[in-house]
């Protein structure tokens, strides 16, 4: 046996995701992220119609979020499994005082594997320990929502047919954007280098500058996008949220200041693509849809194949 | 000397070298203003080891694991004797643990701890300066920020 394949079933042996629960990215291993990416590739890539047959996922959407909501539902029902759950906060148990842990309890009897939305964080956490069956984060609050940053990585993976050393810019709301934080996280098992683009009241976190840090990251934070837009492999945008703004003609005029247009585009490489998490609201304008660098629609597409891995991984069925 | 500052109690707990400007947290965190034991407070000695020091005695009381956690939050240099027949019976340092349950209140108002009821859980992420991060919202507090519940 040589070495690698030793090396291959050693780290086979510990990518047994079965009974797992998909909480925070801070839980995943460069390895293991890798094997979540290479299951979604399989899947997308084969004919799996029958995977989920016999299997029920319960969706548990304490706050309303109908894409990630829709993506969760069509990933299993395209393989063949079934879904319950509610939508609405109106409905949940949590209205009436009833405990987080003990709702879940309630549900894990109806189901094999659970996705859900909380607007508190943590709270995917605490499902979590309270479930004997797999809990797979759909967001809780500000804090995770790692489906999002295995798509994005998907995304990224299936464009530049690798995710080690990119170059990649992040641009918008830094501060408050969970999937900039997430995926700038997860960048760093890779070598990636970043640049932080956004107006100073925007900036990242010094907590996640911090642990980007101790990652071993390289990074460097801008104010403008010109500057750096012809160095970057990818350019991630997030929407800048008025109700951020304590002072409205602060965010007039920082909202103007970040719109990626086809002029904006000039000096970008020709293989530079744009990623947004959606929904947007004018950080891209929409003549930059036609252009070989938008792939934000492709990149919610891929939510699908993702969670398709999520679940079959976590649910231990056979890819 | 010493032991004249505050008299001698029988059997329970003596928590020593205390620094002067936590011995009224740890009094309060220990919830001792509610205790039916005899409680003696000693505060403003003089330490040749930490300066101003107090000493805080309770009688018929052992510490729980989450009350010892407390005082090595508030503490970390005081010493702890179980105190048997007046005689000191055990002797303890404090270390602050890897992590900490029940300990500490979540400073984020959004995290789940502060709206459900669940004990409170945090990863000791650095000893030499005191940092922590939320088992559950994932966010870290810094030592001059923590509420120890
Ligand atoms: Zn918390």
């Amino acid at each position: 046996m040589d070495i690698n394949h030793r090396a291959s079933i050693l780290i086979g042996e510990s990518m047994n995701f079965k009974g797992r629960d998909i909480i925070s990215m801070r839980d995943f291993s460069k390895a293991e992220i890798m094997h979540v990416l290479n299951t979604a590739k399989k899947i997308e890539n084969g004919n799996y119609s029958n995977l989920f047959s016999g299997k029920v996922m319960a969706s548990l959407f304490f706050e309303p979020s109908t894409r990630t909501r829709l993506s969760f539902e069509s990933a299993m029902n395209r393989l063949g499994g079934k879904v319950l759950g509610f939508a609405d906060k109106g409905v949940s148990s949590s209205s009436k005082g009833e405990s987080l842990g003990d709702a879940i309890k309630v549900v894990e009897g109806y189901s094999d594997v659970i996705a859900m939305r909380h607007p508190l964080e943590g709270a995917a956490r605490l499902a979590a320990e309270a479930a004997s069956i797999p809990v797979i984060n759909g967001g809780d609050g500000s804090n995770q929502h790692p489906t999002q940053t295995f798509l994005d990585l998907y995304t990224i993976l299936k464009t530049k047919k690798t995710l080690e050393g990119l170059t990649v810019g992040f641009i918008g709301d830094l501060k408050y954007g969970r999937t900039v934080h997430s995926l700038a996280h997860a960048l760093s098992h890779f070598g990636a280098e970043m640049y932080f683009i956004s107006p100073d009241s925007l900036r990242m976190p010094k907590d996640d500058l911090n642990d980007l840090k101790a990652m071993g990251a390289s990074f460097h934070e801008v104010n403008d996008l010109e500057k750096v837009i012809g160095k970057l492999d990818v350019l991630y945008a997030t929407r800048i949220q008025r109700e951020r703004f304590p002072d409205q003609l602060e965010y007039e005029k920082v909202k103007n200041s970040y719109v990626i247009s086809k002029k904006t585009l000039q000096d970008a490489r020709k293989d530079m693509i744009i990623m947004h998490p959606l929904p947007r609201v004018n950080e891209i304008s929409e003549e930059v849809d036609g252009t070989p660098h938008a792939l934000y629609f492709e990149q919610a597409r891929n939510g699908v194949p993702i969670r398709q891995a999520l679940l079959a991984l976590t649910l231990g069925v056979d890819v | 000397m010493k032991e004249l500052k505050v008299s001698a109690i029988r059997d329970g707990t003596v928590i020593d070298h205390v620094p002067g400007d936590v011995v009224f947290k740890v009094v309060d965190v220990l919830n001792l203003e509610k205790s039916s034991e005899t409680v003696m407070v000693a505060a403003n000695l003089k330490s040749s080891r930490i300066g101003q020091k107090g000493i805080i005695k309770v009688s018929g009381k052992i510490l729980t694991k989450e009350e010892v956690d407390k005082i090595a939050l508030l503490a970390p240099n005081a010493t702890l004797n179980i105190i048997r027949d007046y005689k000191v019976a055990e002797k303890a340092s404090l270390s602050v643990p890897d992590v900490l349950i029940n300990v500490i209140k979540c400073n984020n108002p959004n995290c789940i701890t502060n709206n459900d009821s669940v004990k409170t859980k945090f990863t000791v992420v650095s000893k030499d300066n005191i940092r922590v991060r939320c088992h559950y919202c994932e966010r870290y507090i810094d030592k001059e920020d923590i509420k120890v519940l």
